[in-house]
């Protein structure tokens, strides 16, 4: 793996941005871009900057509006994040299962969102919470939500010489409850097999806002209407296995080593249940520990 | 191109020249010569390359070297005190919590990292966090009794 022939580490995001314009990739963790070299999915690019000590990336912090996350936040920051953990609790719960501890400790929001896998766990929080991104290159700056960054497995709307700079999270109304929940085989060193993200709003016990989204069962991870409709019609059984059922209607998976199409197809709907009812918990006001992926097991 | 860098290791510095595509682990058991920390996997999964970087776990295989500069790398030789064992290694001998050992420099520096971040796990969590470091002998169950012992504080 020994390809790359030119190395620099950027102190500052203008020193980052200037390597981006001459043809350089960035690299922070390395838990997918170096993983991915050592399995033969890609080899190192010829040119690296690594940003990992660009210390204005690696803020977490917030005003009235919103939550903001720099692009270097840890999925371990994250996850231990006390006004993530009871506000955007869905976020938590995804960062709390990326891989191992070792894998938390090193990954970064800003790499997991630029690799655009449509597994990731923190996409399907990210985008049913409402998150925007901030890309900015020697050109400008410009703002977009994680739905419209993310355009398929792998592919995001970013040019090559953009650096995703922040992550910005709006503070979701009072009574809002949110879970990520995934299919997994084992509880950690896994990537979602199915995941379904749902943030609920409640107010006067009627939904006022619902948001699911789906991972890992279509070329990106999506958001479907159509369930979110059934919900904000009565929080109750039956509206509930409605909208888990448009979910899994929505779902247009892939068979790989991990699933069939057939068993993915089949397990989005309880996946989905499992979120939408574990949201629900949580807007009334109910404890259901981080990760909610754990609860049941 | 090989490209002069220092790396920290248990504290003393090493001046190294890298090429930019080498690992973590290679630099530190190829250049450094400190062979305690294992290559397994070569892909993330195993843990046996486990290492800490400024106190935090990271699977050297796939980690750059040359981004380690300025950070303390800790390996499991920095983890006893001379010939003084740290707790964390008196208990997996205590406790049966080594068997072919090549899992055991990746263990003690993920369980080291545990302790740090959570002082008193219960046995779930001590589970979840070496959830990334694979024993190719299974024998779990003494690695973690070792570790509760430690954070029991019945080790010492």
């Amino acid at each position: 793996m020994s390809a790359t022939a030119q190395f620099a580490t950027a102190s500052t995001v203008e020193e980052a941005l200037a390597a981006l314009a001459a043809g350089a990739r960035p690299v922070a963790g390395g838990t997918d871009l170096v993983v991915g070299a050592r399995q033969g999915k890609a080899p190192l690019p010829d040119a690296l900057v690594a940003i990992h000590r660009v210390s204005e990336l690696h803020a977490i912090d917030g005003d009235a509006d919103a939550l903001h996350l720099g692009a270097l936040v840890t999925h371990a920051e994250i996850a231990a994040h006390p006004d993530v953990r009871a506000r955007f609790t869905a976020l938590a719960d995804a960062s709390a299962i990326v891989g191992s501890h070792a894998t938390r400790a090193q990954g970064t929001i800003g790499g997991n969102l630029m690799n655009a896998s449509p597994a990731m766990e923190a996409g399907g929080p990210l985008i049913c919470l409402g998150a925007t991104v901030t890309l900015r290159s020697t050109g400008g700056t410009r703002d977009m939500t994680v739905e419209e960054l993310l355009t398929g497995p792998g592919a995001t709307v970013a040019s090559n010489d953009e650096l995703l700079i922040a992550v910005d999270l709006p503070h979701p109304a009072p009574g809002t409850g949110s879970a990520y929940v995934r299919l997994e085989y084992r509880r950690q060193m896994e990537i979602a097999v199915v995941g379904a993200t749902a943030v609920v709003t409640l107010a006067d016990g009627e939904v006022s806002q619902a948001r699911v989204g789906i991972t890992a069962l279509a070329p990106t991870i999506r958001r479907v209407p159509a369930a979110e409709e059934v919900l904000t019609s009565a929080p109750d059984e039956a509206s509930v296995e409605a909208a888990a059922r448009a979910a899994a209607a929505a779902s247009v998976p892939i068979s790989d080593l991990r699933a069939s199409e057939r068993y993915r197809r089949a397990m989005a709907e309880v996946i989905a249940r499992r979120a939408i009812e574990i949201a629900l918990v949580r807007a009334r006001g109910g404890d259901v520990p981080i990760p909610a992926s754990a609860v049941g097991q | 191109m090989k490209i002069p860098a220092t790396l920290t290791v248990n504290g003393v510095p090493y001046p190294v020249e890298l090429e930019p595509g080498t690992s973590l682990l290679a630099a530190v058991r190829d250049v450094v010569g400190l062979t305690g920390a294992k290559e397994g996997c070569d892909d993330s999964e195993c843990g046996a390359c486990m290492m800490l970087l400024d106190g935090r776990p990271v699977n050297s295989c796939s980690y750059l070297a040359l981004q380690a500069e300025g950070s303390e790398v800790t390996t499991v030789e920095g983890l006893a005190d001379g010939d003084q064992l740290s707790p964390l290694q008196t208990a997996f001998l205590e406790h049966g919590g080594v068997q072919c050992g090549f899992c055991t420099p990746g263990m003690l520096i993920s369980a080291t990292a545990l302790l740090a971040d959570c002082p008193a796990p219960s046995a779930d969590e001590v589970g979840i966090a070496l959830s990334g470091n694979l024993c190719r002998c299974t024998g779990y169950a003494g690695i973690v009794k070792a570790v509760l012992a430690v954070s029991r504080g019945t080790a010492d």
